[in-house]
């Protein structure tokens, strides 16, 4: 009967173990994890990699959309970003992480319309099937990922917000992304690599 | 001033008059820097460093802070569970703050409207801090920016959900506060 009851027990066990919630999450990328490529349309119907871009010393990624206020928010910063690093290799490459189904301001027609009344000088990547988003490990929009070139892959080299101040562009005091593409064109350490900030989550 | 201040800290007046009593809010361990009015309510504006002084714990309360923004459509749709929570287990000892994390340049147009139209009865606080990578991993460290998030706390428990709630999952959640 003990043995019937302590069998009973193992098999209790053994069952909660095994339908039980998996232990590993992947919480996305750390600082020097390689990140993969992807391939993604285009706001211009192009399909686009970072295995595209032969010269790249680097790439901005941008986890942004139309319908967050806070991406909004930074939009002329994106904008300025593009502008500022393309030149010196670290051009910025937007995706859309979201869902159109949940979001219809995100739909690929929308971010077409809104990459061209703004002008946008760099990639509006739609992540339709959102692979991508969950491999990087991103949150909410805008979330920006920094990626050095090296021999042996896209090395993850900054995460988080693009500076201190949502709000007023003229009341920054640590442009964190700016900061971490000079240290890391300079070739030295990057002293911040990881910044929190509201956003919107994804979905 | 100091009168009006620890008037409207302690007493509010719902729309039918009757007054409750306000306890995570205390203007006088935590100075708000302005404090917005609707028809029916005031809503103090924080940093963080006094808000932060708010978030202690109470022998007798368990708290409910959520924090949400008119612009976050996950948010507004569940500001309804929390005000039932509210409705249902003030008696026990429960309250819900409501921390808006509104662009404070749309306070007038967005946040102060819609509190008027959904007649919330929640506490409402603004927190008005831009340095926000200084003050989102002092709520919770695990936390990645991302709204809805709420965090529910006593005496003895705490815990952080950087996630979107039914009602059915919220007061889950907090009945193992009350056990």
């Amino acid at each position: 009967m003990k043995i019937a009851r302590l069998l009973l027990m193992l098999l209790t066990f053994s069952g909660l173990y095994a339908f039980g919630p998996p232990k590993t999450i992947n919480e996305g990328y750390s600082i020097g994890d390689l990140a993969a490529d992807f391939t993604l349309k285009n706001v211009d119907g192009e399909m686009i990699s970072l295995s595209d871009y032969n010269e790249a010393k680097g790439f901005l990624v941008v986890f942004t959309c139309n319908s967050c206020p806070y991406a909004n928010a930074y939009e002329e910063r994106i904008i300025a970003l593009d502008r500022k690093y393309k030149m010196s290799g670290v051009p910025v490459i937007a995706i859309n992480p979201n869902n159109p189904k949940y979001r219809p301001e995100d739909s690929f027609e929308n971010m077409q319309t809104r990459a061209k009344d703004k002008s946008y000088s760099f990639p509006y990547l739609m992540d339709e099937k959102q692979e991508v988003y969950p491999l990087y490990g991103a949150k909410r929009t805008p979330h920006c990922f920094l990626l050095e070139k090296t021999n042996s892959g896209n090395v993850v080299r900054y995460i988080g917000a693009i500076d201190d101040n949502y709000q007023d562009a003229t009341e920054v005091e640590v442009s964190y992304v700016e900061n971490a593409i000079d240290s890391m064109l300079e070739g030295g350490k990057i002293s911040i690599e990881i910044t929190k900030a509201i956003g919107c989550s994804i979905k | 001033m100091s009168l009006f201040m620890v008037l409207i800290g302690l007493v509010s007046c719902k729309p039918g008059g009757q007054s409750r009593i306000y306890s995570f809010i205390d203007y006088d361990t935590a100075k708000p820097h302005d404090l917005l009015n609707t028809s029916y309510s005031t809503i103090p504006v924080y940093d963080f460093d006094e808000f932060e002084k708010l978030l202690r714990v109470h022998p007798e309360k368990t708290y409910v802070v959520n924090f949400w923004a008119t612009w976050c459509k996950p948010c507004v749709k569940e500001i309804p569970y929390f005000e039932k929570l509210q409705k249902d287990y003030r008696d026990l000892g429960v309250e819900v703050v409501l921390v808006s994390l509104d662009f404070p340049n749309r306070v007038e147009g967005q946040l102060l409207p819609f509190i008027e139209q959904q007649e919330l009865k929640s506490q409402i606080i603004l927190l008005d801090d831009p340095n926000q990578n200084e003050w989102i991993p002092k709520v919770d460290k695990d936390w990645s920016g991302a709204i809805p998030a709420t965090l529910i706390f006593n005496a003895d428990k705490r815990e952080f959900h950087e996630k979107s709630f039914t009602f059915i999952s919220l007061e889950a959640e907090l009945q193992g506060f009350l056990n």
